[in-house]
C-alpha cells in the first residue's frame, strides 16, 4: 500500500507538474495572442503555425541571457527571491483534487483535512519572493514595489480568507475534495439551478455564494497582481517594480511565477465555486478511465476559461491608484466579506438541511 | 490661481462601478472576436506583404549620392550635410581635383563620403541643407547588416543607391 | 610701461543715431560707431592698416553743427548743436570725429546705400560658397545676408578671371572671389614690408596680381589670408581641409620663438587644423609670422612617442607609467647628485621648469641647463631667440645664461663623471653628445614628445605632451606672462609633462600635496616673487606684464 501510494503520488506530481507547466508557458502566449487581439493586432504568429513554438523561443531566450547579478545587490536574498516567487505558487497546487480518480487513484496529490487552510499558509509565503526581491536589489524602484507588494497582499489576504467561511459554513469540513463532492450532490456553489434546483434554501444560499465568489476571484486578482492591481510592478510608475534589477532566467522566474500563480489562483476558484471537475451529466472515474480523463479535461477547461478572464481583464481595466487599492480593500471587501458571512450563517441557522 | 476642476456626482450605480467595467469588457470583447474571426483587418504581414509600390513620393528612406546628366559626383564636399546631420552619421573627407581633370573647375570633391546607417534617423536634413542638389533620400527603407561596418555607407555605396538625377540645375557648367 | 600716463586726450561730442557720446578727438567715425553700438559692415577698412576708402561699404549720413552767423553753432531745444546734414553719403573710415558732428547708420539713405554696394560687389563674385574655405567666415556672405537683398537681378555672364593661382609657397588666390578691398596690398606695404601685390587691368577686369617675376613668400603672407574679408586669398596649408564652422577655437599662444604671438588654434576631433593670430596689441597686434603658425604639425607627427618605455636587458620594452616612473626614480636615485646632469629645455612652461628645478634641488643636481636656440630675427615680430620660454627658465633658476653649462656636461659625460641624464624635451645629440656616449651612461632619462635620434637609447622614455595639448604659463621676450590652453588630447599614453615631473618628484622623495596643475603655480607663486598674486586663472587671455627690464635675450 505504501509503494503503491508512492508510486502514484510520484506520477501524479509529475504529470501535474507537466500540465501546469505546458499550460503556463502557453498562458503566455495565450496573453500575448488574446491582449493582440483584443488591440486589434496579430501578436506572436511567427514561430511555427500560428506562433505556436513562441513559449519554446521564449524559454530558449531567457535560458540563453547571461545570468547577471548586478554588483550592488544583496546576493542571498538576490538568488532566493525568484525561488520564492516560484514555489508556493506550485505547492498549492498539491491539495487541489484535479480530477476526480483514475484507476482507483483519486486525483489529487494530496486529499488533506486542512486544504484550504494549506492554501492560505502557502499562498501568502508568495509575498515573500517579492518583498525579498524588492529589499535585496537595493535600489529604489524594487524597493517601492515591494513595499507595495506586501501591503497590498496583506490587505487582500483578509478579504480572501473572510470570503471562503461562508462556503466551509455551508459544509462545514475544510478538504478540497469534499467540497467538490458537496458541489456533484448539492449543485455548484453559483450556480443553484444544477440539480434539485426547487429548494428554496439553496437559492437563498446562492445569494451569499455569489458575493462571496466576486469578492474572492477579485481577491484572486490582487494576489496575482494581475492587472487592475499589478501595482508592483507598474512598469510606468516603478519601471519594473521588485524585478527591475533581475533578468535572464531569475526574471524569468518571477514572470512565470506570476501566471503558476494564476493557475493556482483559477484552480481553487474552479474549486470552490464552480463545481471543481464535475459537469453535469458527465459520470466520474468510477465509470472507466476515460470518464476520469474526461474529468481532469473538464477541470482544466475550466480553469482554462477563468485564465482567459483573467487576460481579459488585464487587457480592459487601467491600473489602480494606491489609495483606491487600500480602500477598495480595507472600506469595501472586507466589510462585504464580514457581513457575507452573517447572512450566510443566518441563513444556515434558519434552514437547517 | 489654482482651478478647481469639479466633480462629477455619481449616483449609487455608478458609484458601483461594475456596469462600467462589464461594459468596458464588452468592448474588449467585441475587438476580440472581429480580429478572430477576421473582421477587422489593420496589420500588413511585413516581409510577405509591402507597400512599396504604394510609396509615397515623399518618403524619406536611405540617403544617398547622385550623379548628373554628366557623370559627375554632385557632391563637392562641402559638408554642409555633415554640420546639419542632428546625429553625426556623416563624415566626408574632402579632397581637390587635379589640374587636368575634366572637373577640375569644381575644384572639390568628397574623396571619402562615409554615412552611419547604425546612426542615420532619416531626418531628410541633409537633402535640404544640399546647396548642390547632390544627396537625396530615396526609397530604399530596409537597411541591414551583420556587423557594424556593414552599416556605414560608403561613396560608393551611396552612388549605387543614388543613381543618377536628370533635370537639376547644372551650374557648374555655365559661368556662375 | 602702463603707468606711462600721458595727457587726457581732448573729448570731442557726437551725435550717433541721435545720441550724444563721447569720443577722444583722432577716432576714426567707423570705430566710434562701433564703440557707440552700431557696427558699420566694411571690406577694405582695417584698423591696423590705412583707409584707402575703396570699397564703399562704410556709407553713411554725416553732418555737421550748424553755424550761426556768430560763428558759433545753433543749439537746439535741449541745449545740444543742430546738425547740418551733408546731403551725399560719406564714408566712415576716412574720417575721424569732430566736435558737433552728427552720424546716422541706419537712415533709409544708409540703408539703400549699402543695399546697392553689396549689389554691385556681387555682381561679378561666384556663387560658389560650397567650395569656398571661407564660408562660415566670410564678410561678403555676412553682410549680404544683413545689409543686402536676397535676389540678384543680374542677368547677364560674369567676368572670367584666373582661379587658382598660387600666389606663394603659402598662398592661393582666387581672383574671381575677388573684391579688390586692397587689404592684402596695404599690409604688404605697411606691415611686412614687401611690396609685392597690387591690381591690374581696369574695371570689371581688375585683377589682383604679385608684381611680375615676385612671388608671395614673405613670413607674413599668411596674415593677408586672414585679413582677406572674401575667400579670394587662401592659406595652401588649410585649404580644403576642413569647414571653418566645424573649428573649436582655443586661446593659445605661439611657442616657436620668443615673441609669443597670441593665437586662436583650431581644432576638430583632437587634430589641430590651422592656427591664426588673435589680436593683442602688447604683443602681435593683429598679426603672426608664416613660420611660426605652420608650426604645429609635428604634434600629429609620425615618430610621436606613444607608450612609455623602459630598458630592461639590451631593448626598450613597453611599460605601465608607474613602472616607467619608478624605473627612473630607482636609477637616479642611485647616483649622488654630482653625478646627474639635466638637460631641460626653454620649450618647457613655467610650471614644467619650476618642477626641474625641485626634481634638480631633491636629487642635488648641479649641472642643469637649458639648450639655447637661435635663428636670425627680423624686425618685425620673429625673434632671435627661438626657445619661447627663455625669460621663464632664467626667473625659475634652471639657467642663469642660457648654454653656459653646457660644454661643462658634455665633458662631464665624455670624462665619466656625469653618470645619469634627464634630457626633458631636448636631444642631447644637439649639444655635442654622440649617441656611443649616450648609450654607454649607465642611466639616460629621456622625455620628449618625438623620437629622435637619442631616444633609442634611454633607458627610461617619457612620452610628454605638445603645446597644444597642455596647460601652463610662459614669459615672452619682453617679460609677458601668457598663458597655454588645451587645444586637443595627447595621443596615446603620452602624459601632461608636469604630471611626469611631479610624479618622478614623488618617486625620489615622497608626496608633495600636488594634483593640479594650479597647485604648482600656487607653488610658485608662493616662492617666486614676480608671481605672487598671480594664479593660472588670472593671467587671462591676454597675459600679464611681470618683468619689467627683459629685454629680447642675444
Amino acid at each position: 500500500m505504501d509503494y503503491f501510494y508512492l508510486t502514484t503520488s510520484l506520477v501524479k506530481i509529475v504529470a501535474l507538474l507537466a500540465v501546469v507547466l505546458g499550460i503556463m508557458n502557453y498562458t503566455v502566449y495565450a496573453e500575448r495572442r488574446i491582449s493582440a487581439l483584443i488591440q486589434d493586432r496579430l501578436g506572436p504568429n511567427r514561430v511555427g503555425p500560428f506562433g505556436l513554438f513562441q513559449p519554446i523561443a521564449d524559454a530558449a531566450k531567457f535560458l540563453l541571457k547571461e545570468d547577471f547579478t548586478p554588483g550592488h545587490v544583496n546576493k542571498f536574498y538576490y538568488w532566493l527571491a525568484p525561488c520564492l516567487a516560484m514555489i508556493p505558487a506550485i505547492t498549492t497546487l498539491a491539495v487541489v483534487p484535479f480530477g476526480s480518480s483514475l484507476f482507483g487513484v483519486p486525483m489529487v496529490i494530496a486529499d488533506i483535512n486542512v486544504g484550504v487552510l494549506f492554501v492560505f499558509a502557502i499562498a501568502s509565503l508568495g509575498v515573500y519572493g517579492i518583498v525579498i526581491a524588492g529589499w535585496s536589489s537595493n535600489s529604489k524602484y524594487p524597493f517601492l514595489g515591494g513595499v507595495r507588494s506586501s501591503s497590498q497582499m496583506i490587505s487582500y489576504e483578509l478579504s480572501l480568507g473572510l470570503a471562503v467561511i461562508p462556503v466551509f459554513l455551508l459544509i462545514g469540513q475544510l478538504r478540497l475534495t469534499e467540497v467538490v463532492s458537496y458541489q456533484i450532490e448539492h449543485g455548484w456553489m453559483i450556480a443553484p439551478f444544477v440539480g434539485d434546483w426547487t429548494n428554496l434554501r439553496k437559492w437563498l444560499l446562492a445569494i451569499p455564494m455569489l458575493i462571496s465568489f466576486v469578492v474572492f476571484t477579485i481577491a484572486i486578482f490582487a494576489e496575482t497582481n494581475r492587472l487592475p492591481f499589478d501595482l508592483p510592478e507598474a512598469e510606468t510608475e516603478l519601471v519594473g517594480g521588485y524585478h527591475t534589477e533581475y533578468g535572464s532566467m531569475k526574471f524569468g522566474l518571477f514572470f512565470l511565477g506570476e501566471y503558476v500563480a494564476m493557475i493556482t489562483g483559477s484552480a481553487i476558484i474552479v474549486t470552490l465555486f464552480l463545481g471543481g471537475w464535475h459537469f453535469p451529466g458527465i459520470p466520474d472515474g468510477s465509470q472507466g478511465w476515460s470518464w476520469g480523463l474526461v474529468n481532469i479535461f473538464v477541470f482544466f477547461s475550466k480553469v482554462a476559461v477563468l485564465l482567459f478572464v483573467f487576460i481579459w481583464v488585464r487587457w480592459t481595466l487601467p491600473r489602480f491608484r494606491y489609495d483606491q487599492l487600500m480602500r477598495l480593500g480595507w472600506v469595501f471587501f472586507f466589510e462585504i466579506a464580514l457581513v457575507n458571512i452573517f447572512i450566510a450563517a443566518i441563513i444556515l441557522a434558519y434552514f437547517p438541511a | 490661481m489654482a482651478i478647481t476642476v469639479s466633480r462629477p456626482k455619481l449616483n449609487w450605480r455608478e458609484r458601483a462601478y461594475l456596469p462600467a467595467i462589464l461594459s468596458g469588457m464588452a468592448i474588449t470583447i467585441k475587438h476580440f472576436r472581429n480580429m478572430l474571426f477576421g473582421r477587422t483587418k489593420v496589420t500588413m504581414q511585413y516581409p510577405e506583404e509591402k507597400w512599396d509600390n504604394q510609396m509615397p513620393e515623399h518618403y524619406r528612406g536611405a540617403p544617398a549620392l547622385v550623379r548628373d546628366d554628366t557623370g559627375r559626383v554632385r557632391c563637392v564636399a562641402c559638408q554642409l550635410c555633415e554640420f546639419i546631420c542632428p546625429p553625426r552619421a556623416i563624415k566626408i573627407i574632402p579632397g581637390e581635383f587635379a589640374a587636368g581633370d575634366r572637373f577640375a573647375k569644381v575644384e572639390k570633391f568628397p574623396q571619402e563620403f562615409d554615412i552611419d546607417m547604425i546612426r542615420c534617423i532619416y531626418c531628410g536634413l541633409c537633402e535640404e541643407v544640399c546647396p548642390e542638389q547632390a544627396i537625396y533620400l530615396r526609397k530604399d527603407y530596409a537597411i541591414t547588416g551583420f556587423t557594424r561596418a556593414d552599416m556605414v555607407h560608403n561613396k560608393e555605396k551611396l552612388l549605387e543607391i543614388g543613381g543618377v538625377m536628370h533635370g537639376v540645375v547644372l551650374k557648374w557648367n555655365e559661368k556662375k | 610701461m602702463s603707468d606711462q600716463v600721458s595727457a587726457p586726450p581732448q573729448m570731442v561730442n557726437v551725435q550717433i543715431n541721435g545720441v550724444w557720446h563721447e569720443f577722444p578727438k583722432g577716432t576714426r567715425v567707423i570705430e566710434a560707431c562701433e564703440k557707440a553700438g552700431s557696427y558699420v559692415p566694411r571690406y577694405c577698412y582695417h584698423k591696423k592698416l590705412s583707409s584707402p576708402g575703396n570699397c564703399r561699404m562704410c556709407l553713411i549720413e554725416m553732418g555737421l553743427p550748424k553755424m550761426g552767423p556768430d560763428r558759433k553753432p545753433e543749439l537746439g531745444p535741449d541745449g545740444k548743436p543742430l546738425i547740418n546734414w551733408m546731403p551725399r553719403p560719406q564714408i566712415s573710415c576716412a574720417q575721424d570725429v569732430s566736435e558737433g558732428m552728427g552720424v546716422r547708420t541706419d537712415s533709409p539713405l544708409a540703408v539703400e546705400c549699402r543695399k546697392g554696394v553689396m549689389e554691385f560687389l556681387l555682381i561679378n563674385h561666384p556663387l560658389d560658397c560650397p567650395i569656398c574655405d571661407q564660408a562660415g567666415e566670410c564678410r561678403l556672405q555676412e553682410f549680404s545676408v544683413e545689409y543686402g537683398s536676397a535676389e540678384s537681378r543680374f542677368l547677364e555672364n560674369k567676368v572670367k578671371k584666373p582661379k587658382n593661382i598660387e600666389l606663394g609657397p603659402r598662398v592661393t588666390l582666387d581672383d574671381e572671389r575677388c573684391i579688390l578691398c586692397s587689404r592684402c596690398i596695404r599690409f604688404c606695404q605697411e606691415v611686412a614690408q614687401d611690396d609685392v601685390l597690387g591690381f591690374v587691368d581696369r574695371g570689371s577686369h581688375s585683377v589682383l596680381t604679385a608684381h611680375p617675376g615676385k612671388r608671395l613668400e614673405n613670413n607674413y603672407s599668411l596674415n593677408t589670408v586672414d585679413i582677406c574679408p572674401v575667400g579670394a586669398l587662401t592659406s595652401s596649408d588649410f585649404r580644403f581641409q576642413m569647414r571653418v564652422w566645424f573649428l573649436k577655437e582655443t586661446k593659445s599662444f605661439c611657442t616657436s620663438c620668443a615673441t609669443g604671438c597670441n593665437t586662436i588654434i583650431g581644432t576638430r576631433e583632437d587634430v589641430i587644423y590651422r592656427q591664426t593670430p588673435r589680436e593683442n596689441d602688447a604683443v602681435n597686434s593683429c598679426w603672426m609670422c608664416d613660420y611660426g603658425r605652420l608650426n604645429f604639425g609635428y604634434l600629429q607627427s609620425e615618430k610621436r612617442l606613444l607608450q612609455p618605455e623602459i630598458l630592461s636587458g639590451d631593448k626598450l620594452i613597453p611599460a605601465e607609467w608607474s613602472v616607467a616612473i619608478t624605473h627612473a626614480a630607482v636609477q637616479l636615485k642611485h647616483f649622488s647628485g654630482w653625478e646627474i646632469a639635466i638637460l631641460a629645455s626653454g620649450r618647457m612652461t613655467n610650471e614644467e621648469l619650476w618642477l626641474t628645478s625641485q626634481l634638480a634641488k631633491t636629487l642635488g643636481v648641479e649641472s642643469i641647463d637649458i639648450v639655447p636656440r637661435h635663428g636670425p630675427a627680423d624686425n618685425i615680430l620673429l625673434s632671435a631667440d627661438r626657445n619661447p620660454n627663455t625669460n621663464g627658465a632664467r626667473l625659475l633658476g634652471v639657467t642663469s645664461q642660457p648654454g653656459a653649462r653646457l660644454p661643462e656636461i658634455v665633458q662631464g659625460v665624455a670624462s665619466g663623471r656625469i653618470k645619469a641624464l634627464v634630457a626633458l624635451g631636448e636631444n642631447p645629440i644637439e649639444i655635442g653628445l654622440t649617441v656611443a656616449q649616450i648609450t654607454a651612461l649607465p642611466a639616460f632619462i629621456a622625455m620628449n614628445i618625438l623620437a629622435n635620434d637619442s631616444t633609442p637609447a634611454a633607458t627610461a622614455l617619457l612620452p610628454s605632451f605638445g603645446f597644444a595639448e597642455k596647460r601652463g604659463s610662459m614669459i615672452n621676450g619682453k617679460g609677458r606672462l601668457q598663458r597655454l590652453n588645451r587645444a586637443v588630447r595627447g595621443p596615446g599614453q603620452a602624459r601632461d609633462d608636469w604630471e611626469i615631473l611631479r610624479d618622478l618628484i614623488q618617486a625620489c622623495s615622497g608626496r608633495n600635496g600636488i594634483y593640479s596643475i594650479e597647485d604648482v603655480f600656487r607653488q610658485m607663486s608662493e616662492s617666486v616673487p614676480q608671481f605672487a598674486g598671480l594664479s593660472l586663472s588670472k593671467i587671462g587671455d591676454l597675459g600679464v606684464q611681470i618683468l619689467e627690464n627683459a629685454g629680447s635675450p642675444a
